[in-house]
């Protein structure tokens, strides 16, 4: 069985402020982790392994710094580690992500594939889908539970708005998974010496059979335009007084806006 | 790179430095220079004083598009539906849709799968110009590969120029199939679409990095323009009773998949519901301190006749159900009266609880940033209000 796990390097969201004089994020110390819903991705690849044996590889598409969450990657149990990497990727959005991940993976070759549900910088959800097109297999999102895995099936949990769905599937098949999947474990002493030494795999654009014209930016059809900070409703009233008369005019003002 | 610095004009001042949101540009040797970072956003051209920083016009050529723009005209909007009956996204889809049809001068074209002509009805009474139905039973319930390929295929029939569908499970699952399959953008989870008034193209709203800042995203050298829309934000359009529309029903043949749901589970719990459908929510954060604190917020909430919310850090605290949570990561709502007790106000909280009509913050420290965004303050302990504000409506509401 060779299980492949896409992680990316997020800035940890909730460090990150708004710098509210230029508008802009204020990245500066905050620190860069594997994106949350992905270390549940690499928790189920490794238990699968020491079920069914085969290997997990894990990939990332990113800038070299990305090299560190892959180490810690293989401390939680990864076989190989592999770092897709080029000036071309640069600026890719969903589309052009999914694209080049598809076309590593095409290369690596692989049953079964994990995304993490999102990422927490972007939210969107997208990749893990859009690659399983590019890859023309399916996928199988929100996945909290994994019933069954044989050499050629497997059976899960989805989950939904009003409760879960059990969903079978051929192998190879690509599936997005939720914090509730598992408890990722932490590294051990073994794996955090095998993550000093672990050889990182590089891969570049020319060796993935990539189309150029449809890497980073040039590929990617969505641009952003602008960022700009949440807005914020100013029409804000303070009720004073002591605590009765505070609740005395809260009433009245309900009352006035006919919320009573 | 898509943006590039001409070092020749370049002073070193670090003026872009700090316009970049990505921090994707660095000095070296005194000179600034753009990483991988860059995000093509532009932000740093008008920063420069020297007018150093220059698009490369690597994006141009990508306009092959172009010639074949004027074909996709309408506005589409898929209709979700659930056991045969149309989701409300749908309806609010069908609002935000109207608005955009009408700017373009477009028609709005819904598409239903898996449910009856009476719905597809229903669609045309709230708003929809023409419904695009495959009323075929394999469709009824919800897959990835069935779905994706039908909504394709009428994509490519009828040319819209834009494609909305609802962030909600299903749409946030196949949805970017789609947009794979037809080599097209698509940005998720929107809170506010625009049409720019020069180009004619979608101006996508979005919270990215956690709810800390927004992002416009635009789609203009591909068609159609896709994008799934947070379910509770768009307001629904407006019902007419009398009102009919073109129904053209599709066959589309074979729908084979390759994933089959074996089993649905339903785990639906009553909260959920209520949550979505009160007009007033009672919401409790880290401040109600334990579950004697929620037990208060409950007396409040049945009071009101409304329902229980919490923050995050409630629902990991253990007090209250992830059910309740609103934000980010939790329910959006808008009721008419939000009630925040003890919750700070962060932004991941606010995504989800911004939009309804009055929000009301109690808490006892004066510069929380809830009272940003509040219509009502208050400035107090909880425990002492929220109890005589329970007993003061039981009294009027003679209970
Ligand atoms: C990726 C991501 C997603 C997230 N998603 C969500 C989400 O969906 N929803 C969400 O809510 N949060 C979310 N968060 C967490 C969010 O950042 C905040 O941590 C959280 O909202 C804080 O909850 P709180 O306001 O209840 O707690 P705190 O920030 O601890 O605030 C408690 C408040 O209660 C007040 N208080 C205490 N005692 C009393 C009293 N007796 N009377 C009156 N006031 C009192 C205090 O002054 C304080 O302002 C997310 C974070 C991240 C990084
Ligand atoms: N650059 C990337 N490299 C590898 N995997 C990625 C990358 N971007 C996204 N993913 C995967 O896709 C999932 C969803 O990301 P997103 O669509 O950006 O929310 C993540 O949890 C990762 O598993």
């Amino acid at each position: 069985m060779n299980i492949i796990v896409c992680i990316k390097q997020v800035p940890d969201t909730a460090e990150i402020r708004i710098n509210p004089e230029t508008n802009t994020l204020m990245r500066e110390g905050v620190p860069s982790i594997i994106n949350p819903f992905d270390l549940h991705a690499i928790e189920a690849a490794v238990q699968i392994k020491e079920q069914h044996g085969g290997t997990v590889t894990v990939l990332t598409m990113g800038p070299p710094q990305a090299e560190t969450s892959l180490r810690e990657a293989v401390s939680m149990g990864a076989d190989e580690v592999v770092l897709l990497s080029d000036r071309a990727f640069a600026g890719s959005d969903t589309w052009a992500t999914s694209y080049t991940l598809a076309k590593a993976i095409e290369k690596l070759g692989a049953d079964i594939i994990f995304c993490g549900k999102q990422a927490i910088d972007g939210d969107t959800a997208q990749v893990g889908p859009e690659t399983a097109e590019f890859l023309d297999i399916p996928h199988i999102s929100y996945i909290k539970k994994i019933e069954e895995v044989t050499d050629s099936a497997i059976r899960v949990q989805r989950m939904m708005d009003e409760g879960y769905d059990v969903v079978e599937s051929s192998l190879p098949v690509l599936l997005t998974v939720v914090k509730e999947l598992n408890q990722p474990r932490m590294p051990s002493l073994k794996g955090k010496m095998a993550a000093k030494k672990a050889e990182i795999k590089k891969m570049g654009m020319a060796d993935i059979n990539a189309d150029e014209k449809s890497l980073g930016l040039k590929g990617s059809p969505t641009q952003v335009k602008n960022i700009f900070a949440p807005e914020i409703k100013a029409e804000r009233k303070m009720i004073e007084g002591t605590a009765e008369e505070q609740v005395e005019n809260l009433v009245k003002e309900l009352r006035e806006i006919k919320c009573l | 790179m898509p943006v590039i610095v001409n070092a020749d004009n370049c002073s070193g001042c670090e003026t872009c430095l700090e316009s970049c949101p990505f921090d994707a540009i660095e000095m070296k040797e005194g000179k600034a220079v753009i990483n991988e970072y860059c995000n093509a956003c532009m932000t740093c051209l008008s920063a420069c004083p020297e007018g150093a920083i220059i698009e490369t016009g690597d994006k141009a050529e990508n306009a092959k598009a172009s010639d074949t723009f004027k074909d996709y005209k309408d506005v589409m909007i898929f209709a979700e539906q659930r056991d045969g009956k149309i989701a409300s996204v749908a309806l609010e889809l069908l609002g935000a849709g109207k608005k955009l049809a009408d700017e373009l001068d477009a028609k709005l074209i819904a598409v239903l799968l898996g449910a009856d002509e009476s719905e597809a009805q229903e669609l045309a009474r709230w708003g929809a110009d023409k419904v695009v139905l495959c009323s075929d039973s394999a469709l009824r319930d919800f897959n990835d590969d069935a779905y994706s390929s039908v909504l394709a295929r009428v994509i490519q029939q009828q040319k819209p120029s834009i494609v909305l569908a609802g962030a909600t499970p299903i749409g946030r699952s196949f949805v970017p199939r789609v947009a794979a399959k037809l080599n097209t953008g698509l940005t998720a989870d929107c809170t506010s679409l625009e049409i720019d008034k020069e180009s004619r193209n979608l101006l996508q709203v979005r919270p990215a990095f956690g709810g800390n800042i927004m992002a416009t995203i635009l789609c203009p050298d591909y068609r159609p323009q896709m994008a799934t829309v947070r379910p509770r934000v768009m307001k629904k359009g407006e019902y007419q009773k009398d009102r009919s529309g073109e129904i053209i029903a599709v066959d589309l043949g074979d729908f084979t998949s390759r994933t089959k749901v074996v089993e649905f589970v339903k785990e639906v719990s009553e909260v959920s519901v209520n949550i979505h459908e009160a007009d007033i929510i009672v919401a409790g954060g880290r401040g109600v301190g334990g579950e004697k604190g929620v037990q208060m917020l409950e007396d409040l909430a049945e009071a009101l006749g409304g329902a229980l919310g919490a923050s995050r850090a409630a629902v990991d605290e253990g007090w209250i159900p992830y059910s309740h949570q609103v934000g980010q990561t939790g329910k959006t709502v808008n009721p008419k009266v939000y009630i925040c007790c003890g919750i700070s106000g962060a932004v991941q909280h606010l995504v989800g609880m911004q939009s309804s009509d009055i929000i009301i913050a109690i808490n006892k420290n004066p510069d929380a940033p809830i009272f940003n965004v509040a219509t009502y303050g208050i400035i107090g302990d909880i425990f002492e209000i929220v109890p005589m504000l329970t007993r003061k409506i039981k009294e009027i509401k003679g209970q």
